[in-house]
């Protein structure tokens, strides 16, 4: 028998509509299971890929090292001491730790006023040094980011974030060469970035002035004293390896308590990229076992539905045995009414937790947090697939218990 | 070689205490015979019938259908056989109540892989013959007990089959359709096919050329109906 034989369409279409609310709370089962799968699965990898763009541009394997009071006392110094970092750390680690490949210092300021013309904001400001890109990408739109030769001749130069840029210059697209005010000191504008995470190492990207490092040491005064230390490992190291080798350094530099764990913090971004990770992949097997589960049942609920149906149609298979039927075409019948009701139900369900998704995507873009929340093609048609075996499955133990029906219980029935 | 061969056929169903109902049936009939197989409820004559249709199974004997042993048969021969050889009539006409009369007179065809238009074409003409093409697409609960069998007789004979088992095919019939459907295997049988009907009914017996007496689960004797139609209960009648 061929798969577009016309007349099996004619008997699986005459059976399924010959019952309609009863096909229909079938179906039901399979479209609700399908639905919450594809609705979940869609969900989730949409709010994956939202937390993914607050790390957007992040180098995953860096981390960032601030200080804090100390929590023991140590070497002859008293617990709750302060203490900063210092320019001289850069060195050390650039010397002591070979798998480290970029290490830079930071520094920022926050609340500073920006003004340009009769614009102004509040935001950071923040000195870096050109190697600062190689831990977050600056993405600029217009112009350079900071070089070494603005760090060694304290050039007045910045590189504005995207905010900084809209609300300083509403009027002009590229503001490259314009001068703004930082704090009451002109620097001219030399790029704009849009850089877009939503960590904030120091301040959100968004609404911060990025100037040289050394410029802003000195304007500030600050002499060596370092407010941050950002750093990379070498490709095929993590930084979480190198972190207590790090840390070590500095504290014994700084005669902190190799113990201590307070005075000196550690933002690793490679951890907080697998506890992000982790929590979705945790999601991810929360969602299948929903949603797989809500589609098996839906599945036993079809079986079970078949199986009434093929009770109740002893006497029409025992009729169609006696006149010729071989057991085959019996089985076919009955796997294939399971299957073409399965995948219809399915098909629904998927159609549905698309739309749904769809709906969703609009609503957060509207709301300012774009992000694609709908399944791929392949997911869609690997779920088809999946439908139809899960058909089948539904079909089995329906088909045998037709294919038992012998030709006499059909007259017996009677 | 006899186009039905039983040799001490028995059967006994084990449904509870086991109930010896065929104890040693052995018959022959030969090609375009007309035979009546007679006896009260619970003779065995039913149990006999599926037999030769292939609808049951027999516990010891030898049933031949023209020249093959049906004992050993696979389940996938026994349908070819019961769609190609085979015609039934049931006393309940065993129509298929979501078809109308033309799909429930093609469904044989379908079987045999005939295509959609030619098998309609041919339960149209079949419908023809019988007087039922108006009713051609009505379903069977829209029919009368004699438009159904009637139906179910095209069924039975569209394949074009050797033998045709009726069981009590006038069962559910009033009387003037009894005699019209047994005029009209009649005429398929003068038209060369072989009918075997079982029945309690004599009137309907006597419309046979022979009829098979049973008893308690033995052919209690064989008698030979020279003059059909002539029943001992009415002129050409059929007495229920």
């Amino acid at each position: 028998m061929k798969l577009f034989d016309l007349d099996q369409w004619d008997e699986i279409l005459q059976t399924i509509t010959r019952n309609k609310s009863r096909s229909l709370l079938t179906a039901f089962g399979i479209f609700w299971g399908i639905f919450m799968l594809v609705f979940l699965m869609g969900g989730s990898e949409g709010l994956r890929r939202m937390m993914s763009s607050t790390f957007a541009g992040f180098a995953q394997n860096s981390c960032f090292l601030m200080t804090n009071t100390t929590s023991e006392a140590y070497d002859g110094l008293q617990s709750g001491r302060a203490w900063s970092l210092e320019l001289a750390d850069v060195e050390r680690l650039r010397h002591g730790v070979g798998a480290i490949e970029t290490v830079t210092p930071l520094s920022a300021n926050w609340g500073v006023e920006f003004k340009q013309g009769n614009y102004s904001m509040n935001g950071t400001l923040k000195g870096v040094r050109a190697d600062y890109a190689a831990i977050e990408d600056p993405h600029l739109t217009y112009g350079r980011f900071l070089t070494d030769a603005d760090e060694r001749s304290l050039r007045k130069v910045c590189v504005l974030g995207k905010r900084v840029c809209e609300e300083l210059f509403p009027d002009t697209e590229n503001p490259c060469g314009r001068f703004v005010s930082l704090d009451g000191v002109y620097y001219q504008v030399v790029g704009v970035s849009k850089m877009s995470s939503n960590i904030g190492v120091m301040g959100s990207a968004e609404t911060a002035v990025l100037v040289p490092f050394a410029t802003m040491q000195r304007l500030y005064n600050r002499g060596t004293e370092v407010m941050a230390i950002g750093y990379t490992a070498r490709r095929g190291q993590t930084v979480t390896a190198l972190q207590p080798q790090v840390e070590h350094i500095i504290k014994r530099a700084h005669r902190i308590a190799p113990t201590d764990t307070q005075a000196l913090f550690s933002f690793n971004m490679e951890a907080m990229f697998r506890m992000v990770d982790n929590l979705f992949r945790g999601i991810e097997i929360l969602v299948w076992l929903i949603g797989v589960g809500t589609l098996l049942s839906g599945a036993v609920g079809v079986s079970n539905i078949m199986m009434v149906t093929v009770k109740e149609r002893t006497s029409e298979i025992g009729i169609r045995r006696a006149i010729g039927a071989r057991p085959s075409a019996i089985l076919r019948q009955i796997m294939a009414e399971s299957i073409v009701l399965t995948i219809i139900a399915g098909l629904a369900g998927i159609a549905f937790a698309v739309a749904l998704l769809q709906g969703l995507e609009t609503v957060t873009a509207a709301s300012g947090h774009a992000t694609s929340f709908q399944i791929s093609f392949g997911t869609a048609v690997g779920a088809a697939a999946a439908l139809t075996v899960l058909g089948g499955l539904a079909g089995l133990a329906p088909s045998f218990r037709a294919l038992a029906i012998k030709p006499i219980d059909a007259i017996r029935d009677e | 070689m006899s186009l039905i061969h039983l040799k001490d056929i028995e059967k006994t169903y084990h449904a509870g205490a086991p109930l010896h109902v065929l104890k040693g049936i052995s018959l022959d009939i030969e090609r375009g015979e007309f035979v009546s197989i007679m006896g009260a409820s619970g003779s065995g004559k039913s149990t006999l019938l599926n037999i030769l249709g292939i609808l049951d199974t027999y516990d010891s004997g030898e049933y031949v259908l023209n020249g093959t042993p049906i004992r050993h048969l696979s389940e996938n021969r026994a349908a070819d056989y019961r769609n190609r050889m085979i015609g039934f009539i049931f006393q309940s006409f065993n129509l298929i109540p979501f078809k109308n009369a033309v799909e429930n007179v093609a469904l044989p065809l379908y079987y045999q892989g005939v295509s959609r238009r030619r098998r309609n074409a041919l339960a149209m003409e079949q419908l023809e013959r019988l007087g039922l093409k108006e009713w051609a697409h009505h379903l069977p609960s829209e029919l009368s007990g004699g438009q159904k069998q009637r139906v179910a007789i095209a069924r039975a004979i569209i394949t074009q089959p050797d033998i045709i088992l009726a069981d009590e095919p006038t069962g559910a019939l009033d009387s003037q359709t009894s005699v019209e459907v047994m005029n009209l295997l009649g005429q398929l049988n003068e038209a060369g096919m072989t009918i075997v009907v079982v029945t309690h009914e004599s009137g309907v017996a006597y419309r046979t050329h022979k009829i098979v007496h049973i008893k308690d689960g033995l052919i209690g004797h064989i008698e030979a109906n020279p003059n059909p139609g002539a029943s001992p209960f009415g002129e050409g009648g059929l007495m229920k």
